[in-house]
C-alpha cells in the first residue's frame, strides 16, 4: 500500500520494540488469541484522553527506546508511561497534549525509569482493525501495522483531522510516581482460581516477600524471581482458561505474571490474579525491580476497577 | 474438595466455572450448554466466555456487573440448563496425506503402536474426535478419543520449525499445527486446510464442540487440494452427526 507522506507519520527510527496497541482483542478468546492490546492500559487511554481521541484508540506502544519520527502534517500528540527523554525542538513534556507542525520530528531516547511509553495522536492512525481490532499481535502476525512492530521507513497513515483539539494549554495530567524513582511496587491480588493447590505455607510465600522481574519478561508475561513457592500435590492442572493478570507457577514455584500477549489456556496452577488497575504498574517493572503481592478481596478490586473507570469518565471531559 | 460446578474467582474482571476435575465428554458437554446459553442470551456485562476441558472462564466487565451478582446469574441459568447440552453434532472432514515428507514420524509411531503404516492411518482416520477446546495456537484444536494403541511419547527434542497444517500425535493426544511453530509431537501427516486463516470470513474453522474427522488422501489429491484452495474453493467437508 502507498501511504501519502503528507497524513503519515514516518518512523526513521523504530526503538526497541515500537507496536500499534489499542485496548485489545476482544471476543477471540475462545479460538486461542490472546487480547493483546497495551501492557500499561491507564497511560495509554491517557495518552488518547489528552489528545481527545476516545480512550482506547491506536496508539504506539514503545518499549525500552522509543521512536524516530516525522508528522507529515499538524498533529496534536501526547506522550504517556515511561519517560523517554522524548524532544521536539527542546524538551517534549508527558503527560501533556502538545501540538506539532508538519516536518517537525519527535526523538525519543531511553526508558529513564519504567518500560513502556505511549504515543497518541490527536485522531489517530488511520488502520483497518484485524478481528475487531487494530492491536499488534506478534506472536501471530495479526493486527496494527502488518502485524509486526515497527521499522525504519514504515509510514503510518493519520487521520489528521481537521478540527483543531479544544483547549490545549488545558490538557495536562499529573506524570504518575510510578515509573519513577522507586524500584520496587507492591500489586494487589485476588486469590484464585487455584489458590487451593498450594500449601498455606506457599500462599504466605507469595505474599510475604520480594520477587524480582527477570530479564526473561515480555508481553506474554512477567517472570519472577523470589523464594519458592510451595504446592500441595504438583503445578500441573487439567488445562485451563488463563485471564490477563494471572499469577501461574510452574514447577519451578516461582511465578509467572500473564500478561496482554498471554496464551489463553494453560496447564499450570494460578495461585492468584493481579488486579485489573494494577497490571499497569507490573507493565513498567523493569528487569530487576522488585514487585510484593497483597491479597484484596474481590470487592475490593472492583471497587478499584469501577474508580478507574470513574476518574477515565472525568478524564473524558477535558 | 470442591462441590461442582465451582465458581473460582480469577481477579476482578473474570471467574472459572469448574464443571469436574477430569477429561471426558459430559463434563465438556455442560460446560458448551452453558456457553451455548450465554451465547444464545448473553448477560449484561459478560465479555466473552472461553470453555476448556473442565471449566469455562468468563471474562466480565466489573463497572456493568459484580462478582456475587454474576455468580448468581450464573446458578440461575445453570439450573435452567438441566443434564447436558446437545452440542453442535458438526463433523468436519479435513483431508490429511500420510507419511512420507509430510508425515516423517508415521513409522516411529507404528514401530511404537506394533502396527503398519497403513494400520496406523486406518485406525487414526477413523474416529469423530471430540473438539474439547481451543488454545495454545489460534484453532489449535485439543481433540480427544485417540486410540490408546496410537498414544506415542513426544519427541525428546522438540522440532524448531513445524509447517502449518501438520498432523501430530503427542501422548494421548492428536491434533493439527493451525500455523507454523515449534512442537514436539510426532507428525504423522498434513493437511492443506488452514484451521486459521485470518483473511478468511470466519478466520477460524471450527470450536469446541465439533467434530474432526481425518481423511486420507494420496500426495497428488493433497497438491490438487492446495490448488483448489488457492483457486478459493472450500477443501473440507462439514457433516452432520457423528459415527
Amino acid at each position: 500500500m502507498r501511504i501519502d507522506e503528507s497524513r503519515a507519520l514516518t518512523i526513521q527510527s523504530p526503538g526497541m520494540l515500537t507496536t500499534v496497541q489499542d485496548a485489545g482483542r476482544f471476543g477471540w478468546m475462545a479460538s486461542g488469541f490472546s487480547p493483546s492490546g497495551a501492557m500499561d492500559l491507564a497511560a495509554m487511554r491517557r495518552a488518547n484522553l489528552l489528545v481527545g481521541n476516545s480512550m482506547d484508540m491506536a496508539v504506539l506502544e514503545m518499549t525500552m527506546t522509543g521512536v524516530t519520527a516525522t508528522f507529515g502534517c499538524d498533529c496534536v500528540i501526547a506522550l504517556t508511561g515511561a519517560d523517554m527523554a522524548a524532544s521536539c525542538y527542546g524538551q517534549l513534556p508527558r503527560y501533556r497534549a502538545v501540538a506539532v507542525r508538519a516536518g517537525d520530528t519527535l526523538i525519543c531516547g531511553s526508558a529513564k525509569a519504567g518500560v513502556r511509553s505511549y504515543l497518541a495522536v490527536a485522531g489517530g492512525f488511520a488502520l483497518e482493525p484485524a478481528m475487531g481490532s487494530c492491536s499488534t499481535s506478534l506472536k501471530f502476525g495479526l493486527g496494527g501495522y502488518e502485524g509486526r512492530k515497527l521499522r525504519a521507513g514504515d509510514t503510518l497513515p493519520l487521520r489528521c483531522p481537521e478540527l483543531p483539539v479544544p483547549r490545549l494549554e488545558e490538557r495536562v495530567l499529573p506524570a504518575p510516581l510510578w515509573p519513577g524513582d522507586a524500584t520496587q511496587v507492591c500489586l494487589r491480588a485476588v486469590l484464585g482460581p487455584q489458590d487451593a493447590h498450594f500449601t498455606q505455607e506457599g500462599i504466605a510465600t507469595f505474599l510475604g516477600g520480594w520477587y524480582t522481574v527477570t530479564p526473561a519478561s515480555d508481553r506474554m508475561g512477567i517472570k519472577l524471581e523470589g523464594n519458592r513457592i510451595e504446592a500441595v500435590h504438583g503445578y500441573d492442572i487439567i488445562s485451563d482458561g488463563i485471564a490477563p493478570g494471572s499469577v501461574q507457577v510452574p514447577a519451578s514455584g516461582q511465578p509467572i505474571v500473564m500478561m496482554a500477549d498471554c496464551q489463553t489456556t494453560g496447564g499450570y496452577a494460578k495461585i492468584a490474579t493481579v488486579i485489573s488497575v494494577d497490571l499497569p504498574l507490573l507493565a513498567q517493572a523493569r528487569p530487576g525491580d522488585r514487585v510484593c503481592f497483597a491479597a484484596v478481596t474481590i470487592q475490593a478490586a472492583q471497587k478499584a476497577a469501577r474508580a478507574e473507570a470513574a476518574a477515565l469518565h472525568r478524564l473524558e471531559k477535558l | 474438595m470442591n462441590s461442582y460446578p465451582a465458581f473460582l474467582p480469577a481477579g476482578d474482571s473474570a471467574l472459572s466455572v469448574a464443571f469436574g476435575d477430569e477429561i471426558n465428554p459430559e463434563i465438556n458437554a455442560r460446560i458448551r450448554a452453558l456457553c451455548d446459553a450465554l451465547a444464545a442470551k448473553p448477560i449484561r456485562g459478560v465479555r466473552e466466555c472461553v470453555p476448556t476441558f473442565r471449566s469455562l472462564l468468563v471474562l466480565y466487565d466489573p463497572c456493568r456487573l459484580g462478582y456475587d451478582r454474576l455468580v448468581q446469574k450464573l446458578r440461575t441459568r445453570l439450573a435452567a440448563l438441566g443434564g447436558a447440552g446437545q452440542g453442535s453434532q458438526r463433523v468436519f472432514v479435513i483431508p490429511v496425506c500420510y507419511g512420507g515428507a509430510f508425515g516423517e514420524d508415521l513409522a516411529f509411531v507404528a514401530a511404537h503402536a506394533g502396527l503398519t503404516k497403513e494400520e496406523v492411518i486406518r485406525r487414526h482416520s477413523a474416529p469423530d474426535y471430540l473438539i474439547y477446546m481451543l488454545g495454545f495456537l489460534p484453532g489449535f484444536a485439543y481433540l480427544g478419543g485417540l486410540e490408546p494403541a496410537l498414544h506415542t511419547p513426544r519427541l525428546a527434542n522438540p522440532r524448531t520449525g513445524i509447517p502449518a497444517g501438520s498432523v501430530g500425535i503427542g501422548g494421548e493426544q492428536t491434533g493439527i499445527y493451525p500455523l507454523a511453530s515449534p512442537g514436539g509431537w510426532q507428525l504423522i501427516g498434513r493437511t492443506p486446510v488452514r484451521p486459521y486463516d485470518s483473511a478468511r470470513a470466519e478466520p477460524i474453522l471450527y470450536g469446541a464442540g465439533d467434530f474432526i474427522r481425518f481423511a486420507p488422501v494420496t500426495e497428488q489429491e493433497y497438491v490438487q487440494l492446495e490448488q483448489k484452495q488457492a483457486a478459493g474453493g472450500t477443501i473440507w467437508e462439514v457433516r452432520q452427526g457423528c459415527v
